[in-house]
C-alpha cells in the first residue's frame, strides 16, 4: 500500500488546519454561508435532512487493517457505532457534529486518511477496481496511477472550481470492475501492438438525469504523458463546460453538443500547445509510488490446496459460501474474499464499529494487513492463502459478515435515499431490504445466479440504477413515493443503460413485479446462461410483457 | 474598488476606469474589449489595460499583447473558474504584462490565482470589508507546498521530491 512521505503527511495535516480556519472565518463572517459551502463541501461535509454527513476518502478502495480500526473507533466516539460504505468507495459517517469535524479529521490524519474532494465541483476520488493487484486478467496494477492522480488532483490551482463534479475511474484488466464507461473520465491500461502499456482514456461517461456511455477520446497515451494530458482535456473542459445549468454542466453534455470529435480536437490542440516536461511526473517519481504496490510476501502454495477442498466437501454451507464470495488469485494457493455488506434485511453497505474491527483483525492475520471497498458496497480481503480460507469463514459467520451472496440478487446496491438524503425523492434502503427479505432462500439465489439490481432514491442515481441488471428508480408522483423499474443496464465493459419497463409502482409493489422477471428468465433461460445475457437474447418485450400483466393485476 | 497585490496588501489603484466619450489622457486606462482598438488608435504614451469577460478568445488578444500593460478577467462569480484557466492560457501564451483577476473572490482562492498567473484581485468593497488583508496572507500560504508542475509558485511536491533524489543520488 502507499505510505505517505513527509510531504504528503504535512500536505494532509495543512488541510486540516486551513478547514478549521475556514470554519473560523465562517463564523466570524468573515465568508458567508454561500462561500462556505464549496469549502466544505471539497472537505466533505454535507448537511443532510436531520444531520451533518462526513464522507471519508477510501483513494481507489485500498485500505489498511489500522485505518479500518480508527474508522471503527471514530464511528463509535462521533457517530451511532457504524459506518456506510458508498458506491464510490468512500465512507460516510451519518451523525457527526460539525464542531468535532475537525477533531475527526486529526484522527484520520493521524492513519494517512482525508476527506478532501469527496464532494463539491471538483475532481473527486479516484476509483479502481477493486481487485487491483490481485486479478489473474490484469495487464498492469492501476493503483500507482491512481495514486498519481490523487496526489495530482489535490487541491488544483486551475479545476478545483469547474462547472461541475468530476469522477475518474481507473482500471488494468480486462473485465471492467470500475465501471470506467459511466465515469467522466475512464482510464484503461492497455498494450499496443508494440508491446508498451499505456493508457485508453474514454470520456464522457456518467448517469444522473441524462444517462451517458463514455467514448474514447484517445485510444493509446503514452504513460509518461498523463499528466499533460489531463491537464489539456481539464482545461477544456473547465474553459468550455457549460455553467449556465448545473444540470448540464457535467463533461458528458459538452462531449455529447459538440461531438466526441471537435472534443477530441480541441484537447489534442491545447495538449499539443503544453510544454509536456514541465507538467509530467518524472519516471523516478511515478517508479517511486509503483514501488508502494508490489505484491506482498507471498508465502509458496501449490496452485490447489487440499486444505480448502477437504473443507469444501465436508461443509455443503462454506462451499457455497466460497462459490460466490471467493475470487482467483494471480498467485498460486491464494485467494481473494469479498466480504459481504448485505446481510439478509440489512442496510446495504452498512458497517458496525465491532465489525469493522472484526474485519481489520482478519486483514491482520490472514490478508497481509489489506482490505479493499468495492463499488458494490462489499468489503475485500484480498490475499488469503486458500488453506486459511475455512477459518475465515468462520471468523466471518461469527461478526454477521458470512452472507453468501456476492453478485447475487441480494446484493443489493442501494443509495441512501429520503432516510438520509437531502435529495432524495423517495426511500431506497428499505426497498433494498424488502427484496432482500424476499429472496433471502440461499438456494434460489445460488439458482438464479449473477444478477445485479441497483436502487436509487433520485435521478441522481447514486446507486447506479441504470446500469442495474434491474434498476429501481424512486421518484415522487403526487405525494407518493413511485418506483420505476429499468431491465438490462449492465456497468461492466459491455456497458449498457437499462430500458423502463412501464409505469411507476408503489413501494408494496416492487418485490412482486421483480419477482415476474426473474420468473420470465428462469423459464427461459439456456444452461448456464445468466440474467443479462438472456435479457440480451431475448429483447426487452418478453419481461415486459410479464411487468404489464403484473400491473394490471394489480388494477384489476 | 479595493485592489489586493501578490503579497496581499491592499494598495492604490494606478489605473483609471475608461467610459466611452472621455478623453483619454490618463496615464493608465483600463478599457473595454469593445473599446480597445480605438482608445489603442489614439494613445499617446499612456499604459493601457484591458478589462475582459472569461470566455474571451485569446486570438482576439494577442496580437495586442506587446500594447497591453494589464488584462483584468472578470469573474462573475466565485465559483465560476474559467478566469483561472484564461489567466494559465494567457501567460502561455506569451502575456507578461500584469493580470488582473477581478470579482468577488474569497481568501482561499488567492493561492490559486498566483499560481494560474495573476498578480492582483480587483474586489467589490462589500467583499474586502469582510475578508481584511491578513487572511489573504494566511490563506495563500495555506500549503507549504502542493504536488502540480507548471504552475507559478514555489516547488512543487514533485519537484521537490527530484531535488532531494538528485542529491541523494550525488551525496
Ligand atoms: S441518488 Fe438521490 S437520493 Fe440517492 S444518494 Fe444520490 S442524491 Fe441522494
Amino acid at each position: 500500500m502507499y505510505r505517505y512521505d513527509e510531504f504528503d503527511e504535512r500536505f494532509v495535516r495543512e488541510r486540516v488546519a486551513q478547514f478549521r480556519d475556514q470554519v473560523n472565518r465562517r463564523l466570524s463572517g468573515a465568508i458567508t454561508e454561500d462561500e462556505f459551502k464549496p469549502l466544505r463541501l471539497k472537505n466533505g461535509v454535507y448537511l443532510q435532512l436531520h444531520a451533518y454527513m462526513l464522507r471519508i476518502a477510501i483513494p481507489y478502495g485500498t485500505l489498511s487493517a489500522r485505518q479500518l480500526r480508527q474508522l471503527a473507533l471514530i464511528g463509535e466516539k462521533f457517530d451511532r457505532g457504524y459506518g456506510h460504505f458508498t458506491t464510490r468507495q468512500n465512507l460516510q459517517f451519518n451523525w457527526p457534529r460539525l464542531r468535532d469535524v475537525p477533531e475527526i479529521l486529526d484522527l484520520l490524519a493521524d492513519v494517512e486518511m482525508h476527506c478532501i474532494q469527496t464532494s463539491g465541483n471538483c475532481i473527486r476520488n479516484v476509483t479502481a477496481d477493486q481487485f487491483s493487484g490481485v486479478a489473474a486478467d490484469e495487464i498492469e496494477d492501476p493503483r500507482p496511477v491512481a495514486e498519481l492522480i490523487r496526489q495530482w488532483s489535490s487541491a488544483h490551482p486551475e479545476f478545483s472550481y469547474l462547472p461541475r463534479k468530476f469522477k475518474i475511474a481507473v482500471t488494468g484488466a480486462a473485465h471492467d470492475r470500475a465501471a470506467v464507461k459511466v465515469h467522466d473520465i475512464g482510464l484503461r491500461i492497455v498494450r499496443n501492438t508494440a508491446g508498451e502499456t499505456g493508457y485508453e482514456i474514454i470520456v464522457g461517461g456518467g448517469l444522473g438525469r441524462t444517462p451517458m456511455i463514455g467514448k474514447v477520446v484517445r485510444d493509446f497515451l503514452p504513460k509518461g504523458d498523463l499528466l499533460a494530458y489531463l491537464e489539456a482535456l481539464m482545461r477544456v473542459y473547465n474553459a468550455e463546460g457549460r455553467r449556465d445549468n448545473k444540470y448540464k454542466a457535467r463533461v458528458k453534455i459538452l462531449v455529447h453538443e459538440i461531438g466526441i470529435e471537435e472534443f477530441q480536437a480541441r484537447v489534442e490542440a491545447e495538449f499539443a500547445a503544453l510544454d509536456r516536461t514541465t507538467i509530467n511526473a518524472d519516471r523516478e517519481e511515478v517508479a517511486r509510488i509503483a514501488a508502494y504496490f508490489a505484491a506482498p510476501p507471498y508465502e509458496k502454495r501449490p496452485a490447489v490446496s487440499q486444505t480448502y477442498q477437504a473443507a469444501r466437501a465436508a461443509n455443503p454451507a462454506f462451499a457455497a459460501w466460497a462459490d460466490v464470495n471467493v475470487t482467483p488469485h494471480k498467485a498460486p494457493g491464494y485467494a481473494a474474499l469479498t466480504i459481504s455488506l448485505k446481510g439478509i434485511g440489512a442496510v446495504p453497505g452498512d458497517m458496525t464499529s465491532e465489525q469493522m474491527r472484526a474485519a481489520a483483525g482478519l486483514a491482520e492475520r490472514y490478508s497481509f494487513g489489506e482490505l479493499r471497498v468495492t463499488h458494490a458496497q462489499n468489503l475485500v480481503l484480498p490475499h488469503v492463502a486458500q488453506d486459511d480460507l475455512f477459518a475465515v469463514w468462520k471468523a466471518l459467520g461469527n461478526a454477521r459478515l458470512a452472507e453468501a451472496n456476492v453478485g447475487l440478487i441480494t446484493d443489493i446496491i442501494a443509495c441512501p435515499g429520503l432516510d438520509y438524503c437531502a435529495l432524495a425523492t423517495a426511500r431506497s434502503i428499505p426497498i433494498a431490504q424488502a427484496l432482500s427479505q424476499r429472496f433471502a432462500d440461499p438456494a434460489r439465489q445460488r439458482e438464479i445466479g449473477p444478477l445485479g439490481i441497483k436502487i436509487s432514491g433520485c435521478i441522481n442515481a447514486c446507486g447506479h440504477h441504470h446500469v442495474g441488471n434491474i434498476g429501481i428508480l424512486g421518484l415522487e408522483k403526487r405525494g407518493e413515493e413511485s418506483y420505476q423499474i429499468t431491465l438490462g443496464g449492465d456497468a461492466t465493459e459491455n456497458a449498457a443503460l437499462g430500458d423502463i419497463l412501464g409505469p411507476g409502482l408503489t413501494a408494496a409493489e416492487v418485490p412482486d413485479a421483480i419477482e415476474r422477471l426473474v420468473e420470465v428468465y428462469l423459464g427461459q433461460r439456456n444452461t448456464g446462461e445468466a440474467f443479462i445475457d438472456t435479457v440480451r437474447r431475448l429483447g426487452i418485450a418478453p419481461f415486459k410483457a410479464a411487468f404489464l400483466q403484473e400491473i394490471d393485476h394489480a388494477a384489476a | 474598488m479595493p485592489l489586493l497585490d501578490a503579497g496581499g496588501r491592499f494598495v492604490a489603484d494606478r489605473f483609471h476606469r475608461f467610459n466611452s466619450g472621455e478623453a483619454t489622457d490618463h496615464p493608465c486606462v483600463l478599457v473595454s474589449l469593445a473599446d480597445l482598438p480605438a482608445v489603442l488608435a489614439v494613445r499617446g504614451d499612456q499604459e493601457i489595460g484591458v478589462e475582459i469577460a472569461n470566455t474571451v478568445e485569446i486570438a482576439a488578444l494577442a496580437p495586442h499583447f506587446d500594447a497591453l500593460a494589464l488584462i483584468g478577467i472578470a469573474f462573475p462569480a466565485y465559483a465560476d473558474g474559467r478566469g483561472f484557466s484564461l489567466a494559465k492560457r494567457l501567460r502561455r501564451d506569451g502575456f507578461t504584462g500584469t493580470l488582473r483577476a477581478i470579482g468577488p473572490l474569497i481568501a482561499d482562492q488567492f493561492a490559486y490565482a498566483l499560481a494560474c498567473g495573476f498578480d492582483e484581485v480587483e474586489l467589490p468593497e462589500a467583499n474586502a470589508a469582510r475578508q481584511p488583508a491578513e487572511h489573504w496572507v494566511k490563506a495563500a500560504a495555506a500549503f507549504s507546498a502542493t504536488y502540480q508542475r507548471g504552475y507559478a509558485r514555489e516547488a512543487s511536491i514533485l519537484d521537490q521530491r527530484r531535488a532531494a533524489r538528485l542529491e541523494g543520488r550525488n551525496g
